[in-house]
């Protein structure tokens, strides 16, 4: 079925000031940037991860290394679909142990995708501790999985798709929220 | 994304889309390698049978590891020891594995065609893990992975293969790998070792190395098939080695930052000596991590859930 945009329901600017206001919650909620690493979800959590080491940097004149994580091989779907999903590359240029290792992603839904990062990570070492940051919190989770910094909530339809799309990977800084339509 | 077919049994009959799907996923695998504990959840619940009609190590051994590092379950046939033993024949044996519930079987075979037949024969998808004389696909992919991860890419790369052409299938998938994807591709042996049809496979053929190997990016040496020989094809292993093994001398020819590869095991003193076998242009030991990795990409790629 086709997507319609609906709305665009951040702009260039609400993507900067959501995560500048990230940065600054996970500065106050660590007391600093001792042992903070960033780790991106491919894809799009890797340039927000990046971008959040950036402000960070910027705010407590310190450097956070970041990550990034593919986490397909620790799908659960794995065997129920036909064609096996591509496998992205997962570098993470520092050892997860005793880190406080800040999760990134763009879009928290169902969860899924959360659960399998958490297994994908605890695999490579055991962090001091695991937080979350999203850009959007759309709902409907389907296991027990919430986030530590969310840059907006909001509630969606199970039928609405919420597309994220930055310069890094897609050319243009926006979120917008579209829907599918039955073809006439 | 999913292979094209069922099976993955020669690089002749895989289309280069498959053969980039299969290296680009080996690459993002390969970082499990590197781990402390190497073991990623992908594939439970799996269960990969290599079915060996031939000796191996490495290959053998190459697809176990990988199988284990993605938590697929493994049994290995040995046939000295199994009831091929006894003459049940080749189908035969298959189809009571598949139903004991293996996803894939991994054979090796002395009869050219024989992982074909068995694919024909079992609906689990089936890897050719060196057949006869005909092909070894996987060594064929983990050499060009080899090959990419030195030179970035096979396009316009000069590869001499020098050696037992005749006997290899290691030279078979690298000759059908290397040319789809644009190498320029020359073999040299003495003639008793090269198929006389060998340039209608794209390939030029030489009988001095020096020629094959001149302005070489890669210089790919075979093992010499001693098994396989039925007749003196050369007077002696020295004289072989003299006239047409891989020494200091003549990978002077090559370029300056060509790399040295060889499938294994080596008969040192035969096909190539020793100081280049162990020089800093000899890549042979990353061929068989490169070996790791991709056999993983293969089993993920093929153990796709099939509904």
């Amino acid at each position: 079925m086709p997507l319609f945009d609906k709305a665009e329901i951040m702009d260039k600017d609400a993507i900067r000031r959501a995560l500048v206001r990230i940065a600054h919650e996970i500065v106050e909620k660590n007391k600093g940037l001792d042992n903070v690493v960033m780790v991106g979800i491919r894809r799009r959590g890797v340039p927000l991860a990046q971008r959040l080491a950036k402000i960070l940097g910027e705010i407590e004149n310190k450097e956070v290394p970041v990550g990034e994580l593919d986490i397909t091989l620790y799908r659960d779907d794995l065997t129920m679909r036909f064609d096996q999903p591509h496998v992205g590359r997962t570098h993470l240029p520092f050892d997860v142990a005793k880190k406080k290792v800040i999760l990134v992603d763009d879009v928290l839904y169902t969860g899924r995708t959360v659960r399998a990062a958490l297994d994908a990570i605890v695999d490579l070492g055991r962090p001091e501790c695991i937080q979350l940051a999203v850009l959007i919190d759309r709902g409907h989770r389907e296991i027990p999985i919430r986030a530590d910094y969310v840059g907006k909530n909001v509630p969606t339809s199970r039928k609405e798709v919420i597309h994220v799309r930055l310069t890094e990977v897609d050319g243009v800084e926006q979120v917008v929220i579209s829907e599918e339509k039955d073809e006439e | 994304m999913a292979l094209k077919g069922k099976d993955i049994l020669s690089l002749r009959e895989m289309n280069p889309e498959d053969i980039e799907l299969i290296l680009s996923t080996a690459r993002s695998l390969k970082e499990i390698l590197s781990r402390p504990i190497k073991k990623v959840p992908t594939l439970r619940g799996k269960v990969v049978c290599t079915l060996f009609y031939e000796p191996s190590t490495r290959t053998r051994t190459s697809f176990e590891l990988a199988a284990k590092y993605m938590s697929a379950d493994t049994v290995s046939i040995a046939t000295a020891t199994s009831s091929v033993k006894k003459g049940e024949t080749l189908a035969d044996t298959a189809r009571n594995l598949e139903v004991m519930g293996i996803d894939v079987v991994v054979m090796r075979h002395s009869v050219s065609g024989a992982c074909h037949f068995l694919a024909k024969v079992l609906d689990v998808p089936v890897i050719n893990a060196g057949d006869g004389m005909h092909e070894h696909p996987t060594q064929g992919l983990l050499d060009i992975f080899t090959i990419l991860e030195y030179k970035s890419k096979i396009r316009g790369l000069k590869v001499a293969i020098l050696g037992d052409v005749l006997h290899s299938r290691v030279a078979r998938s690298d000759i059908f790998g290397l040319t789809k994807m644009g190498a320029e591709v020359s073999v040299a042996g003495p003639n008793t070792l090269l198929p006389p049809e060998i340039e209608a496979l794209g390939v030029k053929a030489y009988n001095r190395v020096e020629d094959a190997v001149e302005g070489a990016d890669v210089i790919y040496v075979l093992r010499l098939q001693l098994e396989r020989q039925t007749k003196s094809l050369f007077p002696s292993k020295r004289e072989y080695h003299d006239f047409f093994g891989l020494d200091r001398k003549r990978l002077r020819y090559a370029k300056e930052d060509a790399i040295v590869m060889h499938p294994g095991p080596m008969n040192r003193g035969v096909e190539i000596s020793t100081d280049v076998a162990d020089s800093p242009r000899s890549v042979i030991l990353d061929q068989v991590v490169s070996g790791v990795a991709v056999r993983m990409a293969a089993l993920y790629l093929i153990l796709g859930g099939r509904e």
